[in-house]
């Protein structure tokens, strides 16, 4: 099931791999001079300002890692990747556990350029590289009865710093409607600009759900199960008033500490102008039709 | 034991003082400021990584927590260790608020930048009317840090200046209001800055008077 979506963001809208490979040095020559605003690599649609390999794997939030942004760049690496197996169990059909080799066997790859959008209003352009998570659930059969999918993160205190402290309720969590996560859009990405992708940004397998803050999109999975019941999700179990099971970007509904209604798009330096935000994240058109009927500002 | 190394510190700390007291308070004043426009540049050259405007607000608000803790430990330094920096305090409190101004700045022009989100940002979010708040109560405490304030006012100014402690409470308050899910470094600052209040308390001071009576 393959290619059921494809992008109205283009490669024009990604950076050559030549330019965002050669952008620092040309950022390292202009900066001093302040003329960084001259360093606009590739051609961009719609005034999106493509994010370069560097802007995508240095700033991240992954707090098993740390809670700065810095912090998965830095210590992310000591995360074993290989081998890595996916437990799929609840309302399935051939229940066990899966091998990471043995999935991307079975998978289509293809590259999904999507917005990003943090719930701390920033936001990025992201190339990812990926298959559409309704084919992984479609191997392992979906039973009738099953409303909601549930996923983990790899909880490995050796080798994550961050889970030392209770920032969060360890293993991290996260939940999709079924329907949400048979939608073409929501995918797993396994690469960012065709290579591997990074630990830092959720090595070897995350979720990718475009249109939802980036949070639900719960990196490193180990675990993935089919339940009949809504699943507990880590920051709403956190913090219930300000993260939402659904979570879906919404410039009309203000996170309570701060206004969704604009983003930063990063990249854009010292005096980057921020950005509105596109309802759905610009992928309403996509995806409204799930929500028909529901009120957003009480599911948030 | 206890007592010997007590009177170690004591007479370090004496030794101390006599040095800084030859260190001229602009030294202070420089030195306290160069982090200003070096993290500017830092910014502007991608020294402080993709989001520089994020990091700027960050490091200009965490230094002026620095400071404020810094010229909050001036006086307990004194009474418990006999080291006198009571004549930096003045440069440590005007620092303290060039850096709180300068976070205030970032926030408003390179951050928000919308005066009518700003309006509501102050009024709706409880962490930036704290921080807000803070900010307020330290304008007072600047415009009256010099000496012909200090004569004017005479014995209300020190009443005045009384006002850092609620600053530095609603300082630290703004910081873990901020933060996402449980993190340990702003409730750091907050178990700092409220140590060196509590030291101020009646009952610390008799405990502290004690304890230099047994030492002499």
């Amino acid at each position: 099931m393959a290619h059921r979506w494809s992008n109205k963001l283009t490669h024009a809208d990604v950076t050559p791999r030549a330019a965002f490979l050669n952008r620092r040095q040309v950022i390292a020559g202009l900066g001093g001079l302040g003329l960084t605003g001259l360093a606009k690599p590739g051609a961009a649609q719609e005034g999106l300002e493509p994010n370069t390999w560097e802007e995508i794997t240095s700033y991240n939030n992954f707090y098993e890692f740390g809670t700065r942004k810095d912090d998965p760049a830095k210590y992310a690496g000591a995360l074993t990747t290989e081998p890595w197996a996916i437990e799929i169990d609840g309302m399935v059909e051939r229940p066990g556990e899966y091998d990471f080799k043995d999935v991307m066997a079975e998978m289509t790859v293809e590259e999904r350029i999507y917005r990003f959008r943090c719930v701390e209003a920033w936001s990025m352009v992201i190339p990812w590289n990926g298959f559409e998570l309704a084919d992984l659930l479609n191997m392992a059969g979906v039973q009738e009865g099953a409303k909601y999918v549930a996923f983990e993160t790899a909880l490995r205190p050796d080798e994550m710093p961050g889970v030392q402290f209770p920032v969060l309720d360890w293993p991290y969590r996260e939940g999709l409607r079924l329907d949400e996560a048979m939608h073409p859009l929501t995918i797993i990405a396994t690469g960012i600009y065709d290579r591997p992708i990074p630990n830092q940004n959720g090595a070897p397998l995350r979720l990718v759900v475009p249109w939802k803050y980036g949070f639900k999109s719960i990196k490193s999975i180990v675990r993935i199960s089919l339940t009949e019941e809504e699943p507990p999700t880590s920051w709403n179990m956190a913090i219930p008033g300000e993260y939402g099971f659904y979570s879906n970007v919404n410039p009309n509904v203000d996170h309570p500490r701060w206004s969704q209604a604009s983003e930063r798009r990063i990249g854009g330096g010292l005096f980057a102008k921020r950005e509105p935000t596109l309802m759905f994240n610009g992928y309403e058109e996509e995806v409204a039709d799930l929500y028909d009927g529901m009120d957003l500002a009480k599911n948030y | 034991m206890t007592v010997w190394i007590l009177r170690k510190t004591i007479e370090v700390m004496r030794t101390l003082s006599q040095i800084l007291r030859r260190v001229p308070v602009w030294v202070v004043y420089v030195l306290g400021l160069l982090p200003a426009p070096w993290l500017f540049y830092l910014g502007l050259t991608g020294g402080l990584g993709v989001e520089p405007i994020e990091a700027l607000e960050h490091r200009y608000g965490e230094l002026a927590l620095q400071l404020l803790i810094i010229g909050l430990a001036i006086t307990p330094l004194h009474r418990q260790f006999r080291l006198n920096l009571i004549k930096f305090r003045r440069a440590i409190g005007v620092l303290t608020f060039t850096y709180v101004s300068l976070h205030l700045l970032v926030w408003l022009v390179l951050d928000v930048q919308v005066p009518s989100e700003i309006w509501a940002d102050i009024l709706k979010r409880p962490y930036i009317t704290v921080g807000m708040a803070a900010f307020a109560l330290m304008v007072p405490l600047a415009l009256t840090s010099n000496d012909w304030s200090v004569r004017r006012l005479g014995i209300r100014w020190r009443k005045v200046h009384k006002l850092v402690y609620p600053v530095a409470i609603l300082g630290a308050l703004h910081y873990v209001m901020l933060a996402k899910g449980f993190q340990i470094e702003p409730l750091i600052y907050l178990v700092v800055i409220l140590a060196l209040l509590a030291l101020r308390l009646p009952f610390s001071g008799m405990f502290q008077r004690s304890r230099q009576a047994d030492i002499r």
